[in-house]
This record gives C-alpha cells, sequence and structure tokens, in this order.
C-alpha cells in the first residue's frame, strides 16, 4: 500500500482512505459527503465539480488525491471562513460575499452549475478586487450555465465587489488598531485601479 | 451586462400601444412593485383557454384522494401549513408560487408555509411537470383544496369564538372577531395535529383576484439559499445505506433508435482487477457496480465489450435531405380558405417562401442524470429526477415485475431538464441493477451517456409560403413541416426486456403548431401540413423546451420579414398591422418599447463594412402564453462570428404569481435560446451519435452572452398560463431577422455557426 494521504478540508485535516489515483471529486463527494462540489462531466469541461486548492480554482473531476497530498481544499461550504482568513475578519460571516449577492440577485435557476459559478467567482475577486466586466466575463468563460443564468451572475459579481470594498474598509480599520496590515487588500486595489 | 429591469411601461412613446401602461386602468400597488411590469387588461385570453382545455390535468389516477383537503395541506399547532405539491421543481421557483398561491388563500405569510418533496407515498398525483403548467395546472387544485380548509377554519373559529362567521377576519393565521380585539384564535389551535377529514366540494369561494396581496409580488425562492451554501441535496447527493455504485455500459453515442444495441461480445473477466466490480446484464442492457464509485467508472471504462450498430443512419450532414425523401405519415393540421387560389392572386411581388432546416439538439443536463433504487422481492424503492414521479412508478413496476404500488417513487431535484432528458432511462436503469445486484444501487449517468443517449429534440424541415395583398395585409399562410415523433420506450427498458421501439401517438405537441405557424397573425388562408417520418431509423427523441417551435419561428418570422421587405414596410408595423388579437399587441408592443424600436424595412440598411448589425422582431409561443423578442447582433462577414449583443424579450402569461420569477424565466430562455440558433447541433455518423460532450456539443459561454431585457405583461384578469417557453420561438425567430436584417441573406439552417454563416454569405 502506498503512503498515506492526507488533505486539508475547508480548515480540517483530513485523512484519505480511497485509492490515491482517484479523484479528488470522489474523495470529497462519497467519503467526505460534501455537497458543494458536484460531478457534472468528469472532464474538466464544465466547472461543476471546482474546488479551491491553496486558494486557486481547480476541477476536481480530474484531480488525482494523490496530487493534492497536504495541501488545502476549499470547497463551496468553507467559502465564508476562508474568506474571513483572507480578510482577516474578526468573525466569520454567514456567507462569503457573492454568496450573498447570488442569492440578493436571485441568480440561480437549477443552481447545479453554482457550486463552480460562486467558486470561481470567489478565486476572482480573492485576486482582482474591482474586475472590469471584461475581466469577469474572461474568468468565468470555463464555467458553463445551462440554464442560461449568466447575466445575474455578472450583477451578482459585480455587486459582491463592490461588497468585499465595505468588508475591506472595516478590516482596514480593524487592522488599524490592532497594527497589522491588510496586505492582499492592497494589492487588489492597486489592480482595480488599473 | 443586464438591463434587466428595464422600465418597459415606456418614456418611449413612439409605438401606437394598444397596452394600458401606468394609470391607464385602475389596479392595486401590489403589481407595480416590479419595474418592468406592464399591467393590462383584456378579454382576448382565447389561445390559452382554448389550448388548456385540449389537456385536463390527468386526475383519475393512483395517489390519495384529490377530494380531500388533508391531501392538499395540513396546519400545524404552531400556526404553520404543510402544503403537499404534485408538481416538481426544476429550478423555475414554481414551488414556492405554489406556495404563495396557497398562502395566499389561507391568509397566512410566506414563513407559514412550506412543502415537502414529491413522492408517490405522499403527494397528490397532478400528473406531470410538464409544458410549463405548474402554475396553468397545478394553482387551481391548490387554491381551491386552501379555500376550502380556510372556510372549514372559519366555521370552527365562529364556535370557539361564539361569533358569527361574516364577523370573523384572517391575518397571518389568526382569526378575530371584527370590532373585538383580544378576541381571537389561530388556526393552529383549532385544528392542531388533527385531519380535516373534509371534502373539497368545488363551490368554496375563492378569494377575487382583487383582493390579492401575496399573488403578484415578489418573494425570493426558497430553495436558493440552500443551493448557494451546498446544503441543497440534489439527486446526484443522495446515498442509500449499504449501495453499490452503479454506471451503464453502452456504445458511446446512440443509433438508430429502432435499433436500440445489440451486445456482439463481453468479457466479464477484463473487470476482475478492480476491486468488487461486477459486471450485471439483463438481455442487452449491461451495466458494472462498486463497492466505490470511482472503482464503478473504471469498470465501465474497462469493460471489454463490443456491440453490433449497424449503420443505418442518414448522418447529421445529410438528415434533412434523407427527411425530405421519406414516404411520410401526411396529416392536414389546419386549412382555412382556399391558399391555391390566394397564392394564385397574389403577386408575385408579394410573396414569400423558403425552407429552413433546425438540427436535433441535446436537453444536455448539466448534471448527468442518475437515480436510486432498492428493489426487494416484494417492494421497490425508486429515488428519481423523474417530471412524473407516478408514471415513472408505473413503468418501473412494470420492467421490475411488482404493482404500482408497491414502488414508492420519490423525486429528487437534478439539474436543469428543459424536457425529458434521459431521467426516466436512469430510473429504469437504476432499478434494473438493483434487482440484479440484489442490494441498493446509485446510478449516474455519465457526460457521454447523457449526451450519447439522450431524447433530442428532433431535426425539422420546414417550408413555407406567404403572401399579403397590395395594402400589406396577409392574405395566405402555408407551412409544410416534416419531422419524427417522440420514443416511448427507453433505452434501458428497450435492452433489459427486448421491446420494441415505439414513438409516441401523434399529439398537438409534436406537430406542425398553429399558434407559432401564423397563428398569431389574421390570416384568412391558411394550410398546415405535417409530414411525419418514422423515427425508428432516426435518432430516439422527445420534448426539448418548447418542442419544435424554435425551428417553426425561425422558418415562419424570417418569411414574414422577407415579405415585410418586398412590401417596404417596417417589420414591427407589417406584424402590428396582422394582429388583431390584443394579447399578441401587448407583447409585441412590450417589447419593441422596451428595445426602442426604430422602424425601417428588414436589411435596409446595409452596409460594406466588415462587421455589420442587425435587428430583428420575432413572436412565438409554445401551447399556451404569448411572446416576443427583440435581438441586436453582429455579424462579422470576415470570420462568419454572430454576437448577439442584447435581447429582449416579452412574455404574457396572464396573471403573473410571482413576476421576478418570471423575469428569470424570460432571461433564461433568451440565453438558452440564443445557444440553440448559435451554437447547438448534435452531430452523428451513419452509426451512432459523436457529440459527446461539451466540446463536442458546445453551448453558449458567458464571453458570448448578450445582455437582457426581460419584460412581463402582468395581466390580472387572466388565468395564469406557462411561462418557461414561449420566449424560445420568439427568440428563434428575433435573431434569424437580425441576421437577414444585417446581411440581406436568410440563413436556411441553424445553428449560426461561423462555418454555415461563411458558406451562405459566399453563395449569397
Amino acid at each position: 500500500m502506498t503512503r498515506e494521504i492526507r488533505i486539508r478540508v475547508n480548515g480540517q485535516l483530513k485523512r484519505v482512505e480511497s485509492a490515491p489515483e482517484t479523484p479528488l471529486l470522489y474523495v470529497l463527494t462519497d467519503e467526505m459527503h460534501l455537497q458543494g462540489p458536484r460531478f457534472g462531466c468528469g472532464l474538466a469541461q464544465c466547472g461543476s465539480c471546482s474546488v479551491l486548492l491553496d486558494g486557486g480554482e481547480i476541477r476536481s473531476c480530474v484531480t488525482p488525491v494523490s496530487s493534492v497530498n497536504g495541501k488545502s481544499v476549499t470547497t463551496l461550504e468553507g467559502l465564508p471562513k476562508w474568506y474571513a482568513e483572507q480578510k482577516k475578519l474578526a468573525n466569520v460571516p454567514e456567507l462569503h460575499p457573492i454568496q450573498r449577492t447570488v442569492i440578493e440577485e436571485q441568480a440561480v435557476q437549477c443552481g447545479y452549475c453554482y457550486n463552480g459559478m460562486i467558486v470561481k467567482a470567489a478565486e476572482l475577486l480573492s485576486k482582482n478586487s474591482h474586475p472590469s466586466d471584461q475581466e469577469i466575463r474572461t474568468a468565468m468563460n470555463g464555467h458553463l450555465c445551462r440554464c442560461g443564468s449568466y447575466p445575474r451572475m455578472m450583477k451578482a459579481i459585480r455587486r459582491a465587489s463592490e461588497m468585499m470594498h465595505s468588508d475591506t474598509r472595516a478590516a482596514e480599520s480593524a487592522d488599524t488598531d490592532s497594527g497589522e496590515l491588510a496586505v492582499s487588500v492592497a494589492t487588489g486595489d492597486a489592480e482595480a485601479a488599473r | 451586462m443586464s438591463r434587466n429591469q428595464a422600465d418597459a411601461s415606456g418614456t418611449k412613446p413612439a409605438l401606437n400601444s394598444a397596452v394600458p401602461t401606468n394609470g391607464a386602468i385602475g389596479r392595486r400597488d401590489f403589481l407595480k412593485a416590479g419595474g418592468a411590469l406592464i399591467v393590462g387588461f383584456s378579454s382576448a385570453g382565447v389561445l390559452a383557454d382554448s389550448l388548456l382545455a385540449q389537456g385536463p390535468p390527468r386526475f383519475r389516477m393512483p395517489g390519495p384522494d384529490p377530494a380531500q383537503i388533508d391531501t392538499w395541506l395540513a396546519i400545524h399547532s404552531d400556526n404553520t401549513a404543510t402544503v403537499y405539491i404534485g408538481y416538481v421543481e426544476l429550478g423555475q421557483g414554481s414551488t414556492t408560487s405554489l406556495l404563495q398561491v396557497s398562502a395566499e388563500e389561507l391568509d397566512l405569510d410566506m414563513s407559514q408555509v412550506s412543502t415537502v418533496r414529491v413522492d408517490t407515498k405522499i403527494s397528490p398525483n397532478q400528473g406531470g411537470t410538464y409544458s410549463s403548467s405548474a402554475i396553468a395546472r397545478g394553482s387551481p387544485a391548490i387554491r381551491q383544496a386552501a379555500a376550502a380548509a380556510r372556510l372549514a377554519l372559519l366555521i370552527m373559529a365562529a364556535e370557539k369564538l361564539e361569533a358569527p362567521a361574516d364577523k370573523l377576519t384572517v391575518a397571518r393565521g389568526v382569526v378575530s372577531v371584527a370590532g373585538k380585539p383580544g378576541k381571537s384564535v389561530t388556526y393552529g389551535e383549532l385544528i392542531g395535529k388533527k385531519r380535516f377529514d373534509i371534502q373539497i366540494t368545488g363551490h368554496e369561494r375563492l378569494k377575487p383576484v382583487a383582493e390579492y396581496t401575496l399573488v403578484g409580488s415578489r418573494p425570493p425562492r426558497n430553495d436558493i439559499p440552500g443551493k448557494v451554501r451546498g446544503t441543497y441535496t440534489y439527486l446526484q447527493h443522495v446515498r442509500l445505506p449499504g449501495m453499490l455504485h452503479g454506471r451503464i455500459v453502452r456504445p458511446r453515442g446512440q443509433g438508430a433508435y429502432g435499433l436500440g444495441a445489440k451486445v456482439k461480445s463481453l468479457d466479464e473477466t477484463s473487470i476482475g482487477h478492480i476491486p468488487g466490480a461486477r459486471v450485471l446484464r439483463k438481455g442487452d442492457f449491461v451495466g458494472v457496480v462498486a463497492p466505490r464509485e470511482w472503482d464503478a467508472v473504471r469498470a465501465a471504462r474497462e469493460l471489454k465489450i463490443t456491440w453490433d450498430m449497424q449503420p443505418i443512419l442518414p448522418g447529421s450532414d445529410h438528415v434533412y435531405k434523407a427527411m425530405r425523401a421519406e414516404k411520410t405519415f401526411d396529416h392536414t393540421v389546419l386549412q382555412r380558405g382556399d391558399v391555391g387560389s390566394a397564392f394564385g392572386a397574389a403577386p408575385a411581388s408579394h410573396t414569400a417562401s423558403g425552407t429552413f432546416h433546425g438540427p436535433y439538439q441535446a436537453h444536455a443536463t448539466f448534471g448527468p442524470n442518475g437515480a436510486l433504487a432498492d428493489v426487494r422481492p416484494d417492494s421497490a424503492l425508486l429515488i428519481c429526477s423523474s417530471q412524473d414521479v407516478y408514471t415513472t412508478r408505473g413503468t418501473v413496476a412494470r420492467i421490475l415485475g411488482l404493482k404500482p404500488e408497491q414502488v414508492r417513487a420519490q423525486y429528487y431535484e437534478g439539474s436543469g431538464t428543459y424536457g425529458h432528458s434521459c431521467y426516466d432511462d436512469a430510473a429504469q436503469a437504476a432499478a434494473i441493477l438493483s434487482q440484479l445486484a440484489g442490494k441498493p444501487v446509485r446510478l449516474q449517468f455519465m457526460r457521454w451517456d447523457e449526451h450519447g443517449w439522450d431524447p433530442y429534440g428532433p431535426a425539422h424541415v420546414g417550408e413555407v409560403r406567404i403572401a399579403a395583398d397590395a395594402n400589406g395585409k396577409l392574405a395566405a399562410y402555408q407551412y409544410d413541416g416534416w419531422h419524427h415523433n417522440w420514443a416511448a420506450v427507453e433505452t434501458s427498458q428497450q435492452l433489459a426486456l427486448g421491446t420494441p421501439a415505439q414513438e409516441w401517438r401523434l399529439g398537438a405537441a409534436q406537430q406542425v403548431n398553429p399558434s407559432d405557424c401564423g397563428g398569431m397573425y389574421e390570416i384568412p388562408n391558411v394550410k398546415l401540413v405535417n409530414h411525419q417520418v418514422d423515427g425508428l431509423k432516426y435518432l430516439k427523441a422527445a420534448w426539448l423546451r418548447s418542442p419544435l417551435d424554435l425551428s417553426f419561428s425561425f422558418a415562419s418570422e424570417q418569411t414574414m420579414d422577407d415579405l415585410a421587405r418586398r412590401l417596404g414596410m417596417d417589420a414591427y408595423a407589417f406584424r402590428r398591422m396582422n394582429i388583431a388579437n390584443e394579447r399578441w399587441q401587448g407583447v409585441l408592443d412590450a417589447v419593441a418599447r422596451a428595445a426602442e424600436w426604430d422602424p425601417r424595412p428588414p436589411a435596409s440598411r446595409l452596409s460594406h463594412a466588415e462587421v455589420v448589425r442587425g435587428r430583428g422582431i420575432g413572436l412565438g409561443t409554445h401551447l399556451t402564453s404569448y411572446g416576443a423578442a427583440v435581438a441586436d447582433i453582429e455579424v462579422n462577414k470576415g470570420t462568419g462570428q454572430v454576437k448577439v449583443t442584447h435581447l429582449y424579450g416579452a412574455i404574457d402569461a396572464g396573471l403573473a404569481v410571482n413576476p421576478a420569477f418570471i423575469e428569470n424565466q424570460i432571461s433564461g430562455q433568451l440565453v438558452q435560446a440564443t445557444s440553440r440558433m448559435l451554437k447547438e447541433e448534435v452531430t452523428f455518423s451513419k452509426t451512432n451519435v459523436t457529440s459527446l460532450d461539451w466540446n463536442s456539443y458546445p453551448i453558449l459561454r458567458f464571453e458570448e452572452c448578450p445582455e437582457v431585457t426581460p419584460i412581463v405583461v402582468q395581466r390580472i384578469d387572466q388565468k395564469s398560463t406557462g411561462a418557461g417557453e414561449e420566449v424560445m420561438a420568439a427568440t428563434a425567430g428575433a435573431i434569424a431577422c437580425a441576421f437577414f436584417d444585417a446581411t440581406g441573406v436568410h440563413m436556411r439552417e441553424y445553428p449560426l455557426t461561423p462555418k454555415r454563416v461563411l458558406a451562405t454569405l459566399r453563395e449569397a
């Protein structure tokens, strides 16, 4: 038998029982019973199965679990906590801003693609806090929606970007008090100013 | 990207509109809640009523007694209600809408009503969730049951409060005596945990529309928060104790429906190295099961099996020619006046005609279908995504050799299906595998199973000819349509039991549609002929969102624009003067106003630029409701690339129970119709289907998505009708007309892929 595989899923260290070549998706769904990542194509074409691996979006359906040994996986369920860590928020919010705006915009139809849509948008906003419409379209282009909900997702991302800014300002003032720097925030602002 | 809530009620007064806008007719504030609403009154309503009459709810079937209040709802001691709904949620929000209807009639608020999943052990049998009928056919029974329950509760309250019933008022389920503050009782206190045990007479007074406060308002959907958090349980998430994971094994891509697939050779030892994997076979039905899901996936992939597949298909490149050459079963759907004489009398310059082609298109369900089954010797549990659990239960019971009552079928939402995708095939496959395995089985179709064995929306050839008189009044209309019917036997049953492939009995939705083919216009002479092709030599087919309507509108509305150009008339004005029905006028006006329609004949501003722009308008429907669309597009004549930049879509679906949900449905239809017009096409060789994933069957992507402007024409005095399909056909027509406007050339076949566009422009 090969060496033991451990992955950190939504902050918790987990020992993997499945065979090493098993795609991460089946480990997350069948072993860990998560309902965020889901099967869509098994071919990395659609984005249903997306998760964040050390903060970057990957397709879990074609990622052997052995290749993520020791790494940190964030699923849809873990996005609020991940966001709080990124933004150094004092409390974990109930929802990531993009989850809030997707609900507020009532963007969803069947919602099956929304795992990937939300995970990808969260990744985008973590790297670029003020994406232009074209940057949003480009980033999201690998995520398909059969119901045709793209226009509302676009609005939700725009609004989440605005919302994150107010979270950022709150975190910044908190950071100033504690003497820490919100480094990721400063980078985002610079990119947005281009 | 989206100018979603367009102010369609009108800052541009240029158009002569029959639809009253703000302040024209007295109405209540709740109907003004949405920025995009237009409130209109009409006495037309003819299309909806006449067609609904053809399809009454199929009610005399198994399931709880529909005459009992308790079948439909239960009031709990905490003053909340559970409403039992027979229509399934498919992502349109109809469940929330039906709860709105229930809460309205019961005088509860939305926080006090909830429902349970559709289950043959519990739920009323309202028939299938088809034809966007959840509100149209689902709400009357639920509304009546709620009215009956409210009446019963008021009688109980009158006794308890010792007050005459006509002095009682209800708010949020609290019954009070008018003028006597403090004298009140809740529904929950009145009935507690008891059953009503009361028959619905059908004569209980319904709340007048004028008193509605919830119906017509915009509460949010109750399924969205869970879907966004990752806590919503889709079918694909359900697990049963002790279950095996299953996969079907079939040829990659279906062949001719009549042939099914025949196993030539099978080597079970080829998966001997996979832990716990087993081959299960019944006739030509082959599947694999394994305790771990990835092992089932590998076993299906690595199993050595060969198939006997006969090369009898025409191939997607020759399908139209083949269908057109078939000996067909011909049926005149509609004949009015004398088209022969009318065409003879019309000058050639006032006649337009053409032949148009629409491909097989796939439901392409985003999460492939699946099902779970636990089949025992004398009972079975079936967990599936069927849009009609009672019918699925009956079919699966027959396959298993059980009685329908021995099978319990539960619905779990999968991903959007847009019609009859593989959900029944998957339900049957899961049941067969569980019976063979003697254990519960969770079956999941793979992407190539779903794309390759879908019952596709059938290909279509349409020949249309339209003539107008010297004043531009339509004089004659003829439409001849060639296509085949829908599959009545699912592949799993066909392969397992050897049941011969069989098509449906010809019904209204599988023929040339009089509502789409000229039906919106006043035309004295009309002939519509359906040429039914034998489908057994073609691909398996079923209803795909707005069945055949995109093809009808693509052909008919382009020919209308051709005629408008010949007459030197504006496309909108030409349509407007040929419509008498005020509901058709209403949607046409609403969409033209929202798009700030600029009158001119089609293709009258042609340009030599490489990238040219065009605008088109189109009308369409499915069976009920009224759809209209305007499309703005760009055509790159160098690359053949068509880009849809902005779409406006209007629908009149009678009383809109929740206009926000209808706006979402319109947006989705605009985008999905764009995908179907620009990109989607099932490809197949003489032997089998070759479009098996998102690369070989591309759909519209985020970067290609147009801006959308949905418009709901609210008609509070009309019955609610479907809102999930009617804008599809209108959009197809609008995009095709916009292409003609931009280039002066008609596309005779969709999708408008760069290759096809270049070839068409070159030939022109």
